[in-house]
């Protein structure tokens, strides 16, 4: 769906052994499985916690703690809205509920096309241009509910290619 | 002659569209044959013109902005290349800017006019003088310059920077840390953000200084996960550092080690508070750790350790290099130097504005911000971030000073201005303070775990009317109790915002 490699056991251990040397090393390991595969499936908790000599229990205590972490497929594109108070002051309750409303969605629902992944942020650190939202890896500033519905539909929409 | 063209690669400027725009200047250049160079410079700070696009002439950099892609075919036609400033979007001389040429701009001097990644750029600009300075000091020396300038933590807490050194220095050890914390999550901030994609190796260079002074050769940035274009260009810089013999095992060939990485946090504000900074470091829940000891003493994987905000460290360069007294002579009172703030939300222009202490919120929230951004009046001010109060007009001459902002009851923390006009409703923004801290507490203390949830209810109860004044009296209760009895500023700090509003604003909680 999302363009990113199916896990295996296989592929999820290389990930931990790159990592598991290094001090501290469970939150980069969390970070390079979901990079990669878009998620950290929950079979990945006890290769990890061998990985590491630690239990289930805090791995998973490790992985609910953190917002940014997720143990279930995203779609296609995960988007993210700023909550924070500069994108407050420039109305972004109403950009928050014109994007529910139009993708179908709540926060950390999936639209039925699995193509977005709607998320709430708190400040992406673009608070001179907001309100702010972030696609993948990209800011985008001074978002209005009609700039959303052109990024949105820059997401869903695909060239056909003729060759 | 090749003109050199200055588009900026910070996340503002891309967020404006600054690639599409210097896309378009090469393939126009491109097409009409013109001899142009791109360089994708860090942006000055001027936010409401990005991307704001420079031409160097003779005379100096002549800005452009704010250009959108649309605009590059008519700036080109009225003459880009030869830096021509005929155009509806001319700015004349960048330096000129007053929003730009009122500043002190010490730690941000050079932001915007380098190419943030080049090492030639930085060095041709003082940087590493410092680094090449404490080289040439014992590590007692290099404390003794920090307290000079009187530098405190520009985090928010404001502790005396010389002081937490000297207690890692003093600290016998195997191994020390030096810990940045770059967990910029309050909102109204980005200054942190613009010294690692504007000016890296400046941070770079303080945390090496750092390593020096208390004898740590090891450094962690703890960077939030929010910061996508700050992890490419720091991690860029980090290896050109060490390439050129800034980090590593032979610091400027002086035999010194130093080594740096940066670690991502996982989207948890709370991890901007100290302690819990360090627990996620080292890979656990993070959950705040009870003081004493403190992390100086019994910091990272237990050994000493300096914790310090970005700001702190990327000020130490400019102490090491022009010395503490200079940087001392800037300030007032027991705030020496300059303070980066940052005006943001609901304003004219919004940007980073880096002044030595002293100057007044409406000074900067008028003479440099001009207003709001909707033209409507200006009606509530938060400074500080979401733990600091929301301040109405009586309180706008306040000088930005650590002790001036304590004696009214308010915070400077790390320097976040966010405005809102009159359309805001200051029930909603209590409600939100006491919601942000429902998600982000960390959950080891009562107080911040359990009152934040119980006073979102209040709060719901208050704005529909129900049962009004027994309700205040006990969100009264509530705000003091979570502010005496939590274990971090989470939870002792949450109510500061509510208070102010049942203090300032209280027909909003009437409505």
């Amino acid at each position: 769906m999302s363009g990113l490699p199916q896990w295996t056991p296989e592929l999820i251990q290389a990930e931990i052994d790159a990592l598991k040397h290094k001090p501290g090393a469970l939150l980069p390991i969390l970070h390079a499985i979901q990079d990669k595969f878009g998620y950290v499936p929950t079979e990945a908790v006890p290769q990890i916690g061998d990985a590491l000599n630690q239990t289930r229990t805090e791995i998973h205590g490790v992985i609910s703690f953190y917002h940014h972490f997720r143990t279930s497929e995203p779609g296609s594109h995960t988007l993210q809205i700023c909550r924070a108070e500069a994108c407050q002051s420039m109305g972004s309750r109403a950009l928050e509920a014109h994007a529910k409303a139009s993708l179908n969605v709540d926060y950390h629902g999936t639209t039925a096309d699995r193509e977005i992944t709607l998320e709430p942020v708190y400040c992406l650190g673009n608070c001179a241009c907001a309100p702010s939202v972030r696609i993948g890896n990209d800011i985008h500033g001074r978002v209005s509910p009609e700039k959303f519905d052109r990024l949105v539909s820059r997401l869903t929409t695909r060239a056909l290619e003729l060759k | 002659m090749t003109t050199r063209i200055f588009v900026p690669c910070d996340t503002t400027a891309l967020a404006m569209g600054a690639d599409a725009v210097a896309a378009e200047i090469a393939r126009q250049a491109k097409t009409r044959g013109a001899q142009v160079e791109i360089i994708r410079n860090g942006s000055r700070g001027l936010f409401w013109l990005e991307p704001l696009v420079e031409v160097e002439t003779a005379a100096g950099r002549i800005g452009f902005g704010p250009v959108d892609v649309e605009d590059v075919s008519a700036l080109v036609e009225a003459g880009l290349f030869e830096g021509a400033g005929e155009h509806p979007l001319a700015l004349g001389l960048v330096e000129e800017i007053p929003f730009l040429k009122n500043q002190q701009r010490l730690t941000f001097a050079r932001s915007g006019i380098t190419d943030p990644v080049s090492v030639e750029d930085y060095l041709a600009l003082d940087g590493f003088r410092g680094l090449e300075k404490a080289l040439q000091l014992s590590g007692q020396q290099i404390v003794d310059e920090i307290k000079a300038s009187g530098l405190r933590g520009r985090g928010g807490a404001a502790f005396p920077t010389g002081i937490k050194w000297q207690t890692v220095l003093n600290a016998p050890a195997e191994q020390k840390y030096i810990v940045c914390n770059a967990d910029e999550g309050d909102s109204g901030t980005f200054a942190d953000r613009m010294v690692m994609e504007c000016d890296p190796y400046m941070l770079i260079e303080g945390m090496a200084i750092a390593g020096l002074a208390v004898d740590a050769t090891q450094g962690y940035i703890y960077l939030r996960s929010e910061y996508p274009v700050a992890h490419r260009l720091m991690n860029m810089a980090i290896e050109r550092a060490y390439a050129a013999g800034y980090l590593g095992d032979n610091l400027m060939g002086s035999g010194r080690r130093f080594d740096l990485e940066v670690r991502l946090g996982a989207g948890a504000y709370i991890c901007g508070e100290e302690t819990s900074l360090l627990e996620s470091l080292e890979g656990k829940r993070g959950l705040v750790r009870a003081k004493p000891p403190l992390p100086a003493i019994v910091g990272l994987f237990g050994q000493p350790t300096v914790v310090n905000n970005v700001l702190s460290l990327a000020a130490v360069p400019f102490i090491m290099h022009k010395g503490g007294e200079t940087y001392a002579s800037y300030g007032m009172g027991r705030s020496l130097g300059t303070l980066p703030m940052q005006l943001a939300g609901n304003v004219k222009q919004g940007g980073l504005i880096e002044l030595a202490f002293g100057a007044t919120l409406r000074q900067l929230m008028e003479d440099f911000g001009g207003g709001t951004f909707s033209g409507r009046p200006l009606r509530s001010v938060q400074v500080g971030g979401p733990l600091g109060a929301y301040l109405p007009e009586s309180q706008w001459d306040t000088p930005l000073d650590y002790e001036s902002f304590a004696a009214v009851g308010a915070v400077l923390g790390h320097g976040g201005v966010v405005m809102f006009d009159d359309t805001v409703d200051m029930g909603e923004q209590a409600r939100f303070s006491m919601e942000f801290c429902v998600v982000e507490s960390c959950g080891k203390c009562t107080p911040c775990r359990i009152g934040s949830t119980r006073g979102v209810e209040v709060i719901d109860r208050i704005r529909a009317n129900e049962n009004r004044e027994a309700n205040l009296e006990l969100l009264a209760d509530l705000c003091e109790t979570m502010v005496d009895g939590s274990l971090c500023a989470m939870g002792g700090m949450t109510p500061f915002p509510v208070q102010s509003v049942m203090k300032y604003f209280p027909e909003d909680l009437q409505r």
